[in-house]
């Protein structure tokens, strides 16, 4: 390729030809760079919100049963809270609405679905926590939420879940809520 | 065309006429004169939107329109007007002036730049097209999710968000192809002499403004791709149920959107100042001052997009950086407003109608500004967002900061680009008739949504009715007045008396040194700059 101090064989116009065109080269790599920013974004994103518990994400498996230390100095709340998106004819709904538990201390919560209608139907559960700054403290040994579920017509499912809060919740958190959003399985047919 | 006698003899003078001329122009003029007149016909077909919006806002209760369509017309009305004629209006005034600025016989890419204009009449057509093909039955109309694209109601959404996806591709190619091309042009055509420190500030602004485009677009083109692919092809990169996130797509689309706002603005930032100086009779204040506010302003606009959505959750770390960060934008703009100000001080000022536009631009922009750092304020955005402030707020400063500075700046040049002078008297009138229509649509908006009235709502509580009524009153005269303005500017190139070289009085800058209008091919021979 010419390089610029080929002035000598090059007149005026075709120099300033071959410095646009290196300059629009530059700026299109610019182009293509910012775009795979904008895909890149995406798995940040997520690595972001998991390291933060940013949106009240956790992560999505099973906590090793460690042998927490239960910290009977101080209590924590746990509420429950459910929905059920549209597209999923479903009831659901927590067997109780709280629970007041110390930290590292494990309980079991259940959780009631039914499905009102008249075919088989998968969902498959998202948690989601508040405050979010607490999210990574809510460890999950065993949820209905790690993999998909399938219902028959009418029939009613009692989902556990066991659980603890780590004893390493910050101590300004007193309180928690625990979100579960019901989906219509995404990958169904899979 | 021009009666003037061209110093420089050209032998391309010729061109084709008629409709070929404007297809198969590579001309930086003609070019510029098709965005602007493009800028100006989608100016009011998105004005005509929201007059509809007006027109069901003044009463409580639904009469005019069903809430489907009003959705459809707030979102349309804000693409059309951000991307079909603000944009497009800053880049006709690059085609047109920055050549002429900096010496340079016509833009670099100049094929590219055809292109880059042609590409917009398509997407304005997929933008609209949803309504006309919903009244044969065809989809349930345009994009009715508002200018955002939220998921989930985007991912959900009719034909119309396909639409409004493929429309954003294609002014995203087109405005990333002017951007290109004007970066070149800056870079590598300056006539000798002119060194980057010594370009008009409106070359100076637009070069930033270009960077952010490069920056930014592909990112908005790369959310709205994953829209698509949401919606049609079994991705779930914003479909909670497949483990995406809809909140992310709020970051990608505000880490465009917020740089957006300078892009739109940091052109307009660039020629007030000239035109200041022009009818203040001396040179402007601090103009290495405001080319450095340019690039603080651009490397900070890329960093505090979250303000946009604070209430969509996030923890208090992230929430205080974006409020800092978010107000520190206003220490450059401060700087900025200072120059301005410094610039008319004691200066031996005139008030034709740039002058007035650019005056009540000064004052109304920074209203538009200091109300933007309430909302940027945490605890007070948890009350005020997505309510009516927050639409005042941003029309303040993007009607009043972003087209009365437009305006100013095509009565300013029209003279130039035309050879004739505008109508003065008219252009008075329009000024005052859109100052206080404008001031009188959106004023009481701030009181709305300081009373808790939210946007993008149909109907709303009784209470509301007057303030409502005085806004949309005011905004049929604000849309009414416009009417004097097309009216103006076509006499204006029909004829009128013809305007010298230098146009007016204290004009500075290459563009006032050829003849009104510039021969179709200028700066043959590049000037020097001392």
């Amino acid at each position: 390729m010419a390089k610029i101090n080929d002035s000598e064989t090059l007149s005026p116009k075709q120099q300033l030809d071959l410095k646009n065109k290196r300059l629009v080269r530059k700026l299109l790599w610019m182009l293509l760079g910012s775009l795979l920013f904008a895909f890149a974004l995406v798995p940040i994103y997520d690595v972001l919100c998991e390291m933060t518990g940013l949106n009240g994400k956790t992560k999505n498996s099973a906590a090793v049963l460690a042998e927490a230390k239960v910290d009977n100095s101080r209590w924590v709340t746990v509420q429950f809270t459910t929905n059920v998106m549209p597209g999923l004819g479903w009831n659901f709904y927590p067997k109780q609405s709280s629970i007041k538990m110390h930290p590292g201390q494990i309980e079991t919560v259940v959780f009631v679905a039914k499905n009102t209608t008249n075919q088989v139907v998968v969902g498959r559960a998202i948690p989601s926590i508040t405050p979010g700054i607490a999210a990574a403290n809510l460890k999950k040994i065993e949820c209905f939420c790690f993999v998909n579920q399938a219902l028959k017509p009418g029939e009613e499912k009692e989902m556990p879940l066991r659980f603890f809060v780590s004893p390493q919740l910050p101590v300004d958190v007193s309180d928690m809520t625990l979100s579960y959003a019901f989906f219509p399985s995404v990958d169904e047919g899979k | 065309m021009s009666t003037t006698t061209v110093a420089h003899h050209d032998d391309h003078a010729e061109h084709p006429t008629g409709i070929m001329r404007w297809l198969t122009t590579t001309n930086h003029k003609d070019i510029g004169t098709m965005y602007l007149t493009f800028s100006l016909i989608m100016f009011f077909v998105g004005g005509a939107m929201i007059l509809g919006i007006r027109a069901e806002l003044f009463q409580p209760g639904l009469q005019l329109v069903n809430p489907e369509f009003f959705n459809q017309l707030i979102g349309v009305h804000a693409l059309i007007m951000i991307f079909a004629a603000l944009m497009p209006a800053a880049t006709g005034f690059a085609n047109w002036m920055i050549p002429l600025q900096i010496g340079a016989p016509d833009m670099a890419l100049p094929r590219l730049n055809n292109w880059g204009f042609w590409l917009l009449p398509p997407s304005a057509i997929l933008l609209t097209l949803p309504f006309t093909l919903a009244m044969f039955g065809i989809g349930d109309g345009a994009l009715a999710t508002g200018w955002t694209f939220y998921p989930p109601l985007s991912v959900q959404g009719g034909i119309g968000v396909d639409f409004a996806i493929f429309a954003v591709h294609l002014l995203g190619v087109s405005s990333v192809l002017g951007s290109i091309n004007i970066i070149v042009t800056l870079f590598n055509m300056r006539a000798p002499g002119m060194t980057l420190m010594k370009m008009p500030l409106f070359a100076w602004g637009w070069l930033i403004t270009a960077f952010l485009l490069v920056a930014t677009i592909p990112v908005l083109a790369g959310a709205v791709t994953m829209l698509l692919t949401d919606r049609h092809f079994g991705t779930h990169f914003f479909d909670a149920a497949g483990g995406g996130d809809p909140v992310m797509f709020q970051h990608l689309f505000w880490f465009f959107g917020h740089p957006e706002v300078y892009i739109l603005l940091l052109p307009v930032w660039g020629f007030i100042p000239q035109i200041l100086e022009t009818f203040s009779r001396k040179p402007m204040y601090g103009y290495k001052a405001q080319v450095y506010s340019f690039w603080a302003i651009g490397a900070l606009s890329v960093v505090v997009w979250a303000h946009h959505f604070f209430t969509s959750g996030m923890p208090v770390p992230a929430l205080l950086y974006f409020m800092y960060s978010t107000m520190a934008i206003s220490l450059p703009l401060a700087v900025m407003f200072f120059c301005w100000i410094k610039t008319m001080w004691k200066g031996s000022m005139s008030f034709e109608t740039p002058m007035l536009f650019t005056v009540g631009w000064i004052i109304l922009f920074g209203i538009g500004g200091l109300t933007g750092l309430v909302l940027a304020d945490v605890a007070a955005d948890a009350q005020y967002h997505n309510s009516y402030f927050v639409v005042a707020h941003f029309h303040y400063t993007l009607f009043a900061g972003g087209i009365m500075g437009i305006m100013a700046g095509v009565y300013f040049w029209l003279p130039k680009m035309t050879g004739h002078m505008y109508n003065e008297k008219l252009g008075k009138v329009h000024f005052w008739l859109t100052a206080i229509s404008f001031n009188l649509t959106f004023i009481p908006q701030f009181f709305l949504g300081l009373a808790g009235m939210p946007r993008r709502i149909p109907d709303y509580a009784l209470q509301f009715a007057e303030f409502n009524m005085i806004s949309s009153v005011a905004a049929f005269v604000l849309g009414l007045s416009q009417l004097l303005f097309v009216y103006n500017i076509v006499t204006c190139i029909k004829g009128g008396k013809k305007a010298t070289n230098k146009v007016w009085e204290g004009a500075q800058g290459l563009e006032w040194t050829l003849p009104s209008p510039p021969p179709y091919h200028s700066f043959t021979e590049q000037p020097t700059v001392k």
